[in-house]
């Protein structure tokens, strides 16, 4: 793990140029990566597949696809019950998966990494437990405006339950939250703070690390939604202050079904658990139960082996590609594809904050983003037209929708190029 | 780009650029909202009946090319209708774009959205001003929605 660690710090994310990367194979060499993904070989209308969907879930390397079909192959057992080799097995590469995680966010112990479906549950898990234990009445949670849904709706449920108030710190017109607005709207009825690493929906990166410093100033827990930064960054937990961090495994190149909520090992102990069954207990009785330590106490039932297995060979692909050299190409492939759409006359960018990862959401004067996908589609260009499960986003800039591209590491210049080509024929189109 | 002149036909890029009967409605009788999740698409449909048939009918919001032309379509196709004729022409509608059949000939102008059906994730823009009306007719007070 420490070898990891170092990888992550020794340099790799300082700012490389576009040119100098691409003529640098050594630093990043995105046409080897490339063919790690048997996908990006199909044909979509007869065209080569362009795939710029990444925010709403990434391609899989085949060193996850034989994982998975490895496990299934060799290892399947359930895991943490029977005594035979299989079950070893299985239990060995669910644990072998928690360590490697541990790794990945640099938390201070597995007991901190609890294995859930995805960025949601993760985010339900805390409303459900640590939520309804410390939010009361004329409390406050406070979110941001650029939140995901899956980031407003827990919260909402649990201040409806509780007669507590839902907070919002309202994002400017480049979509950045307004720090000295954030630290104003804390005070001392707040419960709870729970914000997005990077929007889903216009790609801000928040200054994370001020704003807990902020929360932390009041007592006040801090959620964060990482689904849409790991993929693209080195995320430290620790370094973050975070107290509690939730992603999912499908948007970083793993399989669906199964995510990570990182919590601090003493909130974590002092909670109740989320869901009761199996393999959460110690022992049970008709009268009482007694739950199991942690991690286990929160991970009741049969969990995702198979998804577990894939997302530790996802967190193998990316750790040795380095997340430092992926933030940096990504970088530069942003601010390329950036300037090429602002170029564009009649097609406005929205969200521009200064510091933003993997997304371009964007509008096209007299094309409906669902007009503009399905052109796009035709040329084989995959994007996501619509709110983005992020409609108060919308509303905030008074529109129904975008067309968004993300950017992953296996994305290229000549895509962007052929991404803009396209938006030029959907304007022919429609002029 | 002959395949998306299919689903684009002359007539839809028409009106979805100059959409008819829009706007709001004077002493209507019935009205109802339709909205799209997917997209986000926004539709309210205002109509009168008189005599048993649709006198009057006019809509508002905001929408893609196929919903908009559509609304702007259905509008033109049930004007003079009864409510039985138009639900016949909806179903007649609904078949040209979900069923591998020759389209019945006495469909007009929604004859355009023939090319619709090879975009089986497009069909519901093409059904929501549809839906919508049949909820106005019904008089349910429930905005409608395609999911």
């Amino acid at each position: 793990m420490s070898a990891h660690a170092q990888t992550r710090t020794t340099g790799t994310n300082r700012p490389v140029r576009l040119a100098e990367l691409l003529q640098n194979p050594a630093i990043f060499d995105v046409e080897r990566i490339r063919e790690d993904f048997p996908i990006l070989q199909e044909k979509i209308h007869g065209k080569p597949l362009i795939y710029l969907d990444n925010a709403a879930t990434s391609q899989k390397p085949k060193a996850v696809i034989d994982a998975l079909v490895h496990y299934y192959s060799h290892d399947n057992a359930n895991v943490h019950r029977a005594v035979h080799l299989l079950s070893a097995r299985a239990t060995e590469a669910c644990e072998r998966t928690r360590r490697k995680v541990r790794g990945f966010i640099n938390a201070a112990s597995t007991n901190e990494i609890i294995f859930v479906r995805g960025t949601t549950e993760g985010l339900n898990l805390v409303a459900q437990t640590y939520g309804r234990q410390n939010v009361k009445a004329g409390d406050e949670v406070l979110i941001s405006g650029l939140e995901h849904h899956s980031n407003i709706v827990p919260w909402q449920m649990l201040c409806n339950e509780k007669q507590a108030r839902l907070r919002v710190v309202h994002i400017d017109d480049r979509g950045v939250i307004p720090l000295d607005q954030f630290e104003k709207a804390l005070n001392e009825r707040t419960r709870l703070v729970a914000l997005a690493h990077v929007s889903n929906a216009l790609g801000t990166i928040n200054p994370l690390g001020e704003m807990i410093e902020m929360a932390h100033r009041w007592n006040v827990p801090v959620v964060v939604d990482g689904a849409q930064a790991v993929p693209h960054m080195p995320v430290e937990v620790r370094a973050l202050g975070a107290d509690f961090y939730a992603f999912s495994g499908h948007k970083l190149f793993g399989p669906t079904g199964i995510g990570v909520l990182y919590g601090k090992e003493t909130l974590l102990d002092a909670m109740p658990p989320f869901q009761g069954g199996g393999d959460m207990i110690r022992s049970v009785t008709f009268e009482k139960t007694e739950y199991n330590v942690l991690p286990y106490k929160f991970e009741a039932g049969t969990p995702d082996v198979a998804g577990i297995v894939g997302l530790g060979a996802a967190i193998d692909y990316i750790h040795d590609i380095g997340l430092g050299g992926i933030a940096a190409y990504e970088h530069e492939l942003l601010e390329y594809a950036t300037a090429a759409i602002s170029e564009l006359s009649g097609v406005r960018i929205i969200g521009t904050a200064p510091s933003k990862a993997s997304v371009i959401s964007f509008v096209v004067d007299g094309a409906h983003p669902h007009d503009v996908g399905t052109i796009l589609d035709r040329e084989g260009i995959a994007v996501r037209t619509g709110h983005h499960c992020a409609q108060p986003v919308m509303d905030r800039f008074q529109i129904a929708a975008t067309t968004r591209a993300s950017l992953a590491l296996y994305n290229t210049v000549a895509e962007v190029d052929a991404l803009i080509a396209g938006i030029r024929k959907v304007q022919e189109f429609f002029s | 780009m002959s395949d998306l002149n299919d689903l684009y036909q002359e007539t839809i890029i028409d009106h979805s650029k100059r959409p008819r009967n829009t706007g709001a409605l004077t002493q209507a009788t019935h009205r109802a909202e339709g909205y799209n999740p997917l997209c986000g698409d926004r539709l309210s449909l205002q109509l009168k009946l008189e005599n048993g048939h649709i006198a009057g009918i006019r809509f508002q919001g905001v929408g893609c090319a196929i919903s908009t032309a559509s609304a702007s379509l259905m509008t033109e196709a049930v004007k003079g209708k009864t409510p039985e004729e138009a639900e016949r022409a909806f179903q007649k509608f609904h078949s040209l774009l979900t069923e591998e059949r020759p389209p019945a000939p006495d469909l007009g102008k929604l004859a355009a959205f023939s090319g619709v059906r090879e975009y089986p994730m497009r069909v519901k823009c093409a059904t929501l001003a549809w839906h919508t009306l049949r909820a106005a007719l019904r008089g349910e007070g429930q905005p409608v929605s395609t999911e």
